[in-house]
């Protein structure tokens, strides 16, 4: 049987406004792409996910038809599963080793993890009251007290509730990316008071300012996965930037614990000549003013120029979701990348969908200078050609130059995604925190950094990532953090605020 | 939200504002500034500090109405509230990273051009209250474009004002005075130049003549004002530094002025689109009011 395809709006329609590309699978089409599982003793889709979701567990309960318990079965090791489902890069995870890959085509696990959350996020919406407006204990509602339970009793074999109550510890966590947001809601969940501090005016770090609404919608699922956090009772204060508004030790003096989770937003710039004309910008500002500041909207206040022609630098998501959105805009759009299609390290499903849309791939081309006009506005890209030689560290192939060839690509504009490299603002701000040269955070397997009781993780500790290592380092901070607050006992019994209420029992 | 709970009108282009920003009062140093967005859709807008008060939680903020967003800031009345604020962003003045006891014996002449007013007064503030030695040249257009002519006054040892057309003081630039009190044996250690980009640009080949250390502070196009987008980048000695994080402040000698300048005006042409949209929307809101009225 082959792979159930997956509804999409027209490459032609959608290269020209920004509604999400793809509809999803429907309860009928996820049914019968799970069916197709081979629900594996040893599962390979599961050792390639690098939180391990119990991916056959929960393809098989979209087979029993109990989309609920899939949304469980998931939610053990997720908290973002709307935004995987939709952003990671499956194929290189465990799409690309799924066993029916081998011979046909894998099961298309990314589109039933997105099936089977928002499923359970439209039916809490639907969540209704009885005749006698009590609320009904059913959908996510429900879920949300089984989820509850589970971390409880999986990380808290004496679940003393009632000491949550009499002392809580408060963690601070930095920004508000999906790293930030994972290890809030664990330790909410936990029971922690849990504040944290975002620098810009809207929560979701590159969620909301880098990802594109074409491919991860804002309102339907951005939004409300940070309502979820809310309601766990994480307060969110935006419009701090810590290092400046607040140091680390203020932070240090009112918190037990602290997260940094403020993620690799420095733009790389390539330092060839000619980049400080106009029409040059970083993908950042680009995807800034048109994601965070909504510059497509009809109206907006906040300006983008994509120009009639654009030429984008890089091969990643990054340069995908540029191009995407300088199409979308009205732009005639050039990708130019140093390797060939081959190396592309953007999702597959992004290039395939980029090329459907009329995006352009010039290949083995090197940007040496922008060229200007007399206004001092961008004219023209000229790179040279590169042809591949020799595989480098990396062990893909390294583009080396050809003498002498040259192409200028006449443009209006040149976004440049090159990469990015962590903010130094905080470490800057903070001497002991130990950072590596690439100003990547410093920390160990725990997540510990070198300042007793900061903890970090996602793309600030590994430089820019993906969504769900962020995800899964944010968990595993709180795991240690939740670790690091609780004081050991007599009974061995491990509780926050036990300090107090239970001082009595330490001999 | 941040509520503003002082409304100043300066001159008739001119506001100022006074909000609540707690940690950001507390937090602030002179050299600093802040972004602005006054309502839910507006532009993120970065403004320099002109005061703060810890106690009081304050920072005070003077904007000039140019474009949509100011006039949309300046829109705003005593009691409402600013959609958000965030701040303080970049880094403080160097002198107020130099020890104290050096930097009193030491004597500064401020430029101040037009807006540029109000991030001159904190600085001359804290060097006056320090013992330094302060002059203060304010420029601006003609008379009723001085703001805060009193307030200086307060904070320096000598204050001079110019204007284009002479209406008020010296009938001249900003440059002028400065070479006018230079000439006369006045001696400075430092200058500091914040105004129009052009006017910054003059006043460092001013100093630049009397070989006078110049700093100046970059009003570039800013987005997130935290090193995220480079959209404020500018070269300053041959090399790429970004205002919000590097600056604002920079050795005016070391800046490239011409390539900011030209920077600046990438979104002119949309500027131009927004402001007459703004005007338009106005002039309909202002229109069905009288109708109201009349009826
Ligand atoms: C355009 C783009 C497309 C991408 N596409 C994909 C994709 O398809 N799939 C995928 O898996 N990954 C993708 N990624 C990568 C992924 O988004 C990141 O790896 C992930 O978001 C990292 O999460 P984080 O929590 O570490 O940091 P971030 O998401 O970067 O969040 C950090 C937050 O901290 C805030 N912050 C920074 N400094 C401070 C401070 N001093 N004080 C307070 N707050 C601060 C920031 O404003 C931000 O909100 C993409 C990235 C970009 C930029
Ligand atoms: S490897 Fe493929 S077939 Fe096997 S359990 Fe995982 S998804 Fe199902
Ligand atoms: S304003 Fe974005 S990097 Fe400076």
């Amino acid at each position: 049987m082959k792979r159930v395809p997956v509804r999409e709006q027209d490459p032609l329609v959608r290269a020209h406004n920004f509604e999400e590309v793809s509809y999803g699978y429907n309860q009928q089409e996820a049914l019968a792409e799970a069916s197709r599982c081979l629900n594996c003793k040893k599962p390979m889709c599961m050792t390639a996910c690098p939180v391990s979701v119990k991916i056959p567990l929960f393809i098989s309960k979209i087979v029993a038809g109990d989309i609920a318990a899939a949304a469980d079965v998931i939610a053990q090791d997720s908290s973002l599963p709307a935004i995987c489902g939709r952003v990671c890069p499956q194929e290189t995870q465990c799409e690309g080793s799924c066993i029916l890959g081998k011979k046909g085509e894998p099961i298309a696990i990314g589109r039933l993890e997105r099936f089977v959350a928002d499923w359970s996020r439209e039916h809490s919406l639907n969540e209704t009251c009885n005749e006698n407006g009590v609320p009904e204990r059913s959908g996510a509602m429900q879920h949300e007290c089984v989820r509850k339970e589970a971390l409880e009793t999986e990380q808290n074999d004496a679940a003393q509730n009632n000491c949550i109550a009499v002392d809580r510890k408060k963690v601070a966590v930095v920004g508000s990316g999906p790293s930030g947001l994972a290890c809030a809601s664990d330790l909410a969940k936990l029971g922690y008071d849990v504040t944290i501090y975002e620098s810009l005016h809207k929560a979701g770090g590159v969620l909301v300012y880098g990802i594109p609404e074409f491919r991860l919608p804002k309102e339907k699922v951005v939004a409300a996965e940070l309502e979820n956090v809310k309601k766990l009772g994480v307060k969110i204060i935006t419009n701090v930037v810590v290092g400046k508004t607040v140091t680390m030790n203020w932070l240090r003096e009112n918190y037990d614990a602290i997260f940094l989770g403020q993620g690799a937003g420095l733009p790389k710039f390539s330092g060839i000549p000619g980049e400080d004309l106009n029409g040059v910008s970083s993908a950042n500002e680009f995807l800034t003013r048109n994601n965070l500041m909504g510059a497509f909207k009809p109206g907006a206040k906040t300006p983008i120029i994509a120009g009639a022609r654009a030429v984008v630098i890089g091969g990643g998501n990054v340069a995908m979701d540029a191009a995407r959105t300088a199409l979308r805009l009205g732009a005639d759009v050039t990708i130019v990348y140093r390797r060939s299609m081959a190396e592309l390290p953007a999702r597959a499903e992004q290039v395939h969908h980029a090329q459907e849309e009329g995006v352009k791939f010039m290949m083995l081309m090197a940007p040496v200078e922008v060229l200007g006009n007399e206004k001092g506005w961008v004219r023209a890209l000229r790179c040279q050609k590169m042809v591949l030689g020799e595989p480098d560290e990396s062990g893909r192939r390294k583009p080396v130059p050809v003498e002498g060839e040259f192409v200028d690509i006449e443009t209006d504009t040149v976004i440049s995604a090159l990469g990015t490299s962590p903010n130094r603002l905080i470490s800057l701000a903070t001497p002991e925190l130990e950072v590596s040269k690439r100003g990547t955070i410093v920390a160990n397997e725990e997540l510990a950094t070198s300042i007793p009781g900061v903890y970090a993780g996602g793309d600030a500790v590994t430089g820019a990532a993906t969504v769900i290592l962020a995800m899964g380092a944010g968990r595993k901070a709180a795991a240690s953090i939740h670790q690091y607050l609780q004081p050991a006992t007599d009974g061995g019994h491990h509780n926050i605020g036990f300090a107090e209420t239970g001082a009595a029992n330490r001999p | 939200m941040y509520r503003i709970i002082r409304k100043e009108q300066l001159s008739t282009v001119i506001t100022l504002f006074e909000v609540e920003a707690p940690l950001l009062a507390r937090a602030a140093k002179p050299g600093q500034f802040l972004i602005v967005r006054a309502l839910e859709d507006s532009e993120r807008i970065p403004l320099t500090v002109c005061d703060f008060n810890p106690e009081k939680g304050t920072v005070t903020i003077v904007i000039q109405t140019i474009g949509a967003s100011s006039k949309e800031l300046c829109a705003l009345e005593q009691g409402d509230y600013v959609c958000d604020v965030v701040g303080p962003l970049g880094r403080p003045s160097e002198f107020m990273e130099q020890p104290v006891e050096e930097v009193r014996g030491k004597s500064f002449v401020f430029l101040a051009g037009g807006l540029g007013t109000a991030p001159v007064y904190p600085q001359a503030k804290y060097l006056h209250s320090i013992g330094a030695k302060v002059d203060v040249i304010l420029g601006a257009k003609t008379e009723r474009l001085v703001i805060l002519e009193k307030e200086m006054a307060g904070v320096c040892d000598n204050l001079y004002i110019c204007t284009d057309d002479g209406s008020k003081g010296f009938k001249g630039l900003v440059t002028g005075k400065l070479e006018e009190l230079i000439g006369s044996g006045r001696q400075y250690d430092t200058a500091v130049a914040i105004g129009p980009m052009i006017m910054m640009k003059f006043a460092t080949l001013s100093a630049r003549k009397f070989n006078l250390p110049i700093i100046v502070s970059m009003n570039t196009l800013m987005v997130d004002g935290t090193g995220m987008c480079g959209a404020c980048r500018l070269t300053v000695d041959g090399q790429t530094k970004f205002a919000c994080v590097d600056g604002p402040e920079f050795d005016g000698y070391k800046v490239d002025f011409d390539g900011a300048m030209r920077r600046l005006g990438i979104y002119r042409s949309k500027e131009m689109e927004a402001n007459e949209a703004y005007e338009q929307a106005k002039a309909a809101r202002d229109h069905k009011c009288r109708i109201g009225i009349g009826e």
